[in-house]
């Protein structure tokens, strides 16, 4: 627990939390322009935080100290995970506090603290995103830590920077049948626990189909600015972890800062395509009914299953 | 005289005179101290446990001719002490908590002797050091949760049932202990568990398996394993909550204890299938029990289906150990038996707490159901937060101790292969998979019971007139949530009473599985880390900077007391909420299969047209479906054997002269 | 999958180079607040769909008012605008005006067309409560029957600070 490591860490969650809206900015304009639109600017996610700002807090008359702590929690819970996971150095102090299955049951804490918000707002809304986020998330879990078994077979471990580690020392592995569909399931689960089409249209206004958002309609000001960050930083969170978990090729091993600088630009190169991604999927693909997902998220945890079954036959 | 030995005397002594105040003292002195020597019974067997664990005591002593067949012998060492500490650890804020909750329901004289004969046996069962003093100390333990499991049977038709399918299970679970210890005492030779061990050469393979399975199903049936839980979701509800406490946080570990001294310790580890079987009847139990929970409106049927799914997760820890023992992974094993052995402790804290807590709602509101529940986290402000640390463990949350053990326990199955075993490689994949299946619905379950609860505006009349509970109850219920707390925060500590614990009884010498600075957990072994302390450290420093940004922000302009947005209706009442039953009907969709809901919805159209409608009925119900599917076919077929016999007694008196002539001659004509 | 991808590729951008903001509009002091940012919800009080039909416009490809800064949303808690529409029907009166309760502030009410500025056609009509201002103080008008996209973006530009 060296000062420069801790730097190193509070560095990276500065560098995810500046980046994740301008991120999800570019999210928006790639769809925009794909639909001949020209789209708000990149900086507009963060003109919005500022603004939510100086609005209101509305608080209602049946909510209780969960409403209040809700919001802190999730966007805690995010800033934790945005300085553990890995996207600039692996030389955080962090790398020994919690490994990939902390990042992911830290996650799933974000998850629960915003379902009880939903119901402790006491509406049909609050309760039926709440109960759809949930199902959701439990039955994204087994895909999850399946794959994540598959990456610590040929790592020898679950801890983040070990893994990055392994795969920068034999290239050839980044290419394997493991790691190809373990990165398969895990987009599949990245677009399901940050709420993308096919599993949830993050714009939609029609409260029956949503199931992040509707969770949200009860928030304003300030706790509707953590929570959109917070959303935000999640997002940014998984990509990262495709990132430079498959291909971590520019990540820093030291805590250099010329190291960091490359590492930067490499992570922010990495991350702009998987959002390039994401926005082009949201529009090719629709939406798919709420109970085709289970459908969705059985395909990709076979494909982590299979990942795991490789990881053992090609050991 | 050690501390050990003093501390069991001391037990005992408390254990008596908490029976004597509940015969003698008359009914309002008599909960409080019952409650209080309970509480100093418990704390004895926490510090013998402790002189054990921590300062390295031993204690063996026998009690020569205590029954006709033979002595008692007592056998105390670490493996035990690891049990009875889990027990002490639930069962001294449930003493506190049973004398504010006795003093609003059941106090009656054999109610309140029960309890304290309960908890004593609880505690001494791990230290049975032979066959007759263990069947006599879990017989006794039967018959005392039997006691007070009955204890509202006079107002409760539901009790009543339950006591019975109780009963008969737990003298099931008597039945097949005792014929695994006959068969280990007939191969070895020897009554007592040292001669036992002694002799564990002589006994051959089929005999060993034999044994295994019988005390696989004795002991399963204790734990609340699959197929043989049925009574404990009848069971747990119906008996006062400070007993359901001690039942699901304690008592139901005894299984584990058994399995593990009988399989690992008696028979000196087996082939790989025992493992195999162990882990698969884990799998199923943790899956089953936790998809039943997910459905149950009851909130203590609940938690008790819940305890089903954490002895399945203890279970997979076990089996998965043997599997690596017998494939030569010792130190994986002793990982896995550590991960086992930590939840244990873990479950018996977390799962006693929210058992606590739901018996405060329960004086409080006077029902079970969650679904007429709501709003009581601004009506009941302890028993929420205290609920709310307990429900979070439950659902294997970080901070919260439930997060720890499970991460070992996926450390453990992650770092399996590349093995030699196939059946491994098969195995393992297919257990993580569960188990996170089992850690998101555990997750869905607690959002469900604590947001049904505790949340937005109560749904019945009883709900909004609920009050926080009594001072004792309150104590208990705090003390049990510090337990908690200080399990997550500081594993370390018990790093190394659980390599005492593994190491001699289990046989698997390599070193310390869990090796720690104080700050940073690390397994032999294997490259991981944790450090659950700094984890904290993060989130909660993460939470406060959070809060600094936004602080001035909230308070400058933060708007009270003003509706919800309702979409603009005029009306908003309790009955737009989401139900608990609501909640869970995505998932019980996704699971129909498994779950086989029974749905009637009868319409009652307007005498004048069949276009209107009067009113529309709902009734759901998801019942066990092991219950329906294995144990009444068994019943109906015992009762249609029952029946014929019964023509055998027609009441005619020729007939039974006939028969005890004919059972005259025949016996003549045997003896000759 | 293919045939839409060739449908972008050949119709490239169709946004046309938006109106500038309307300078003839006077914002509340308050709507400084909100620069750059401006999220509505929109409200139907009771029109004729005239009014959507060119406010979905306004959002589509050709006239494209998310460049200025300006989003829809689902909930008057994350608006800072609630644009209505139609005469206030007796039906909507309630819902409206907890809908403008619901809204945090800083708030903007625009009252987008005839009808909602003074009822328009329906003026008197059986059905009818009043226009808009009747019900919550409105910011800001835009007339016309209905008015076209170019002129609602316009608008909006304005206030978004454009």
């Amino acid at each position: 627990m060296n000062p420069t490591g801790i730097a190193v860490a509070l560095l990276q969650a500065v560098f995810v939390i500046a980046c994740a809206p301008l991120l999800v900015g570019w999210t928006r304009l790639v769809r925009a322009r794909l639909e001949g639109r020209v789209g708000a600017p990149i900086r507009q996610p963060w003109r919005d935080l500022r603004k939510w700002f100086v609005k209101e807090r509305m608080v209602s008359e049946h909510t209780g100290w969960v409403f209040a702590l809700a919001p802190l929690v999730l966007t805690g819970s995010a800033v934790l995970v945005a300085a553990l996971v890995p996207s600039l150095s692996t030389s955080s102090a962090l790398d020994q506090v919690g490994d990939l299955f902390a990042v992911v049951y830290l996650l799933l804490l974000g998850t629960v603290a915003l379902s009880l918000a939903g119901l402790d707002a006491g509406t049909a809304f609050g309760g039926m995103g709440a109960s759809r986020e949930m199902t959701i998330t439990a039955i994204a879990e087994p895909t999850v830590l399946v794959a994540i078994f598959a990456l610590s077979v040929s790592a020898g471990s679950s801890n983040l920077g070990v893994i990055v580690a392994d795969t920068l020392s034999r290239p050839s592995a980044a290419a394997s049948p493991t790691n190809l569909l373990a990165l398969a399931a895990l987009a599949v689960v990245t677009v399901a626990e940050t709420g993308r089409i096919p599993v949830d249209n993050p714009s939609t206004h029609l409260e029956l189909t949503m199931i992040h958002e509707a969770m949200t309609l009860e928030f304003s000001g300030p706790d509707l600015a953590m929570i959109e960050l917070a959303a935000h930083v999640r997002l940014v969170v998984f990509l990262t972890l495709l990132a430079n978990l498959f291909v971590p090729w520019g990540i820093a091993t030291t805590a250099q800062p010329l190291h960091l600088l490359v590492a930067a630009g490499a992570v922010l190169v990495k991350l702009t395509v998987l959002a390039t991604i994401v926005a082009t999927v949201e529009v090719f693909l629709a939406k798919v009914r709420l109970f085709r997902v289970p459908e969705l998220l059985a395909a990709s945890f076979v494909l982590a299953f299979l990942a795991v079954t490789a990881s053992f036959f090609l050991a | 005289m050690n501390t050990t030995e003093a501390a069991f005397i001391a037990m005992a002594v408390a254990a008596s005179a908490a029976v004597a105040a509940a015969i003698v003292l008359p009914a309002r002195s008599r909960v409080v101290w019952v409650g209080v020597f309970t509480a100093l019974s418990a704390t004895a067997g926490g510090v013998a446990s402790l002189a054990v664990l921590v300062g390295g005591d031993s204690f063996v002593t026998v009690i020569p001719d205590v029954f006709p067949l033979g002595g008692v012998r007592l056998e105390f060492d670490a493996l035990s002490a690891l049990f009875t500490f889990g027990t002490a650890l639930v069962a001294v804020p449930a003493a506190v908590y049973g004398i504010g909750y006795s003093g609003q329901g059941p106090s009656s004289r054999p109610a309140q002797a029960a309890w304290p004969v309960l908890v004593w046996s609880v505690m001494m069962v791990p230290a049975a050091g032979n066959a007759i003093g263990l069947i006599a100390l879990w017989e006794l333990m039967a018959l005392s949760s039997t006691v007070l499991v009955l204890a509202e049977h006079h107002h409760n038709a539901e009790a009543r049932r339950a006591g019975q399918w109780y009963v008969a299970m737990t003298h099931l679970s008597l039945l097949a202990i005792a014929l695994a210890l006959f068969i280990l005492v007939h191969q070895t030779g020897g009554e007592s568990f040292a001669a036992m061990r002694a002799g564990a050469a002589n006994v051959g393979p089929v005999a060993a398996s034999t044994v295994f399975l019988l005390a696989l199903v004795g002991f399963g049936v204790k734990a609340g394993v699959v197929p043989l839980h049925v009574w404990l979701p009848r069971a747990h509800p119906e008996a006062p909550s400070h007993v359901s406490a001690l039942m699901s946080g304690a008592m139901v570990k005894l299984g584990v204890y058994g399995l593990l001294r009988v399989g690992w310790d008696l028979l000196d580890g087996g082939p790989l299938w025992w493992g195999a079987v162990v882990l698969t009847v884990g799998l199923i139990s943790a899956m089953f029990g936790i998809l039943h929970a997910l459905v149950a409106s009851d909130l203590k049927r609940l938690l008790a289906y819940s305890t089903t799914e954490n002895v399945g997760l203890i279970f997979v820890g076990v089996g998965a150990a043997g599997m690596f023992a017998a494939s030569d992974n010792r130190p994986l094993a002793a990982v896995a038996l550590a991960a086992a052995l930590l939840h244990v402790l873990n479950h018996g804290a977390f799962k006693g707490l929210l058992f606590l807590g739901a018996g405060s709602v329960l004086t409080a509101t006077g029902t079970r159901n969650l679904d007429h529940m709501g709003g009581l986290g601004r009506r009941m402000p302890v028993t929420a937060a205290t609920f709310a640390i307990g429900g979070m463990a439950l659902a294997a949350l970080p901070p919260l101790n439930g997060f720890v053990s499970e991460w070992l326990l996926l450390q453990s199955l992650v770092h399996s292969l590349p093995s030699e075993a196939a059946s491994v490689a098969v195995a393992m994949p297919v257990a993580v998979a569960v188990v996170a299946l089992t850690g998101g619905l555990a997750a869905a379950a607690f959002v469900k019971a604590f947001g049904s609860a505790f949340l937005a505006m109560p749904r019945s009349a009883e709900a909004e007139a609920a009050h926080e509970s009594p001072f004792t109850m309150r104590t208990g219920m705090i003390a049990l949530a510090g337990v908690c707390i200080a399990l997550a925060l500081l594993p370390t500590l018990l790093a190394n009473p659980l390599e005492r614990a593994i190491a001699p009884a289990t046989g698997i010498a390599d070193g310390a599985p869990i090796s720690t600075n104080g700050v940073y957990v690390h397994l032999a072994g294997i490259q991981a880390g944790l450090s659950p302390l700094m984890l904290t450290l993060g989130l909660l420093i993460g939470v406060v900077a959070v809060f600094a940004v936004v602080r001035r922000s909230r308070a400058r302009s933060t708007v009270r007391d003003i509706p919800p947005w309702g979409c603009g209706r005029t009306l908003q009442t309790s009955r737009m909420e989401y139900t608990a039953t609501s909640f869970a009907e995505p998932l019980q969709r996704v699971f129909d299969d498994v779950l086989h809901p029974e749905i009637d919805v009868v319409v009652d159209h307007h005498t004048e047209s069949r276009h209107y409608v009067e009113s529309i009925r709902y009734h759901s119900e998801t019942r066990d479906g092991i219950e329906n599917r294995l144990y009444e076919p068994l019943l109906a077929v015992a009762r249609r054997w029952g029946d014929r016999a019964r023509s055998v007694q027609n009441g005619s008196i020729h007939r039974y002269l006939t028969y005890s002539l004919v059972v005259t001659v025949v016996v003549l004509l045997v003896s000759q | 999958m293919l045939r839409l991808l060739r449908t972008i590729l050949r119709a490239g951008r169709a946004t046309e180079p938006g109106p500038s903001a309307d300078p003839s509009l006077v914002l509340p002091s308050h709507a400084g607040r909100l620069r750059g940012s401006l999220q509505v919800r929109l409200v139907d009080a009771g029109s004729c769909n005239g009014c959507e039909a060119e406010f979905a416009a306004a959002f589509g490809p050709v006239y494209d008012a998310e460049r200025f800064g300006v989003r829809l949303v689902a909930s008057p808690r994350h608006a800072d605008a609630l644009v209505v529409t139609g005469p206030v029907t007796r039906n909507m009166a309630v819902p409206l005006a907890k809908t403008w309760e619901a809204t945090p502030g800083p708030k903007l009410v625009i009252a987008l067309g005839d009808c909602a500025k003074d009822c328009g056609v329906f003026a008197g009509g059986h059905g009818v409560h009043g226009s808009v201002s009747d019900v919550v103080p409105v910011d800001v008008e835009i007339p016309g029957c209905p008015p076209s996209p170019d002129v609602i973006v316009a608008a909006m530009r304005r206030v978004a600070g454009g």
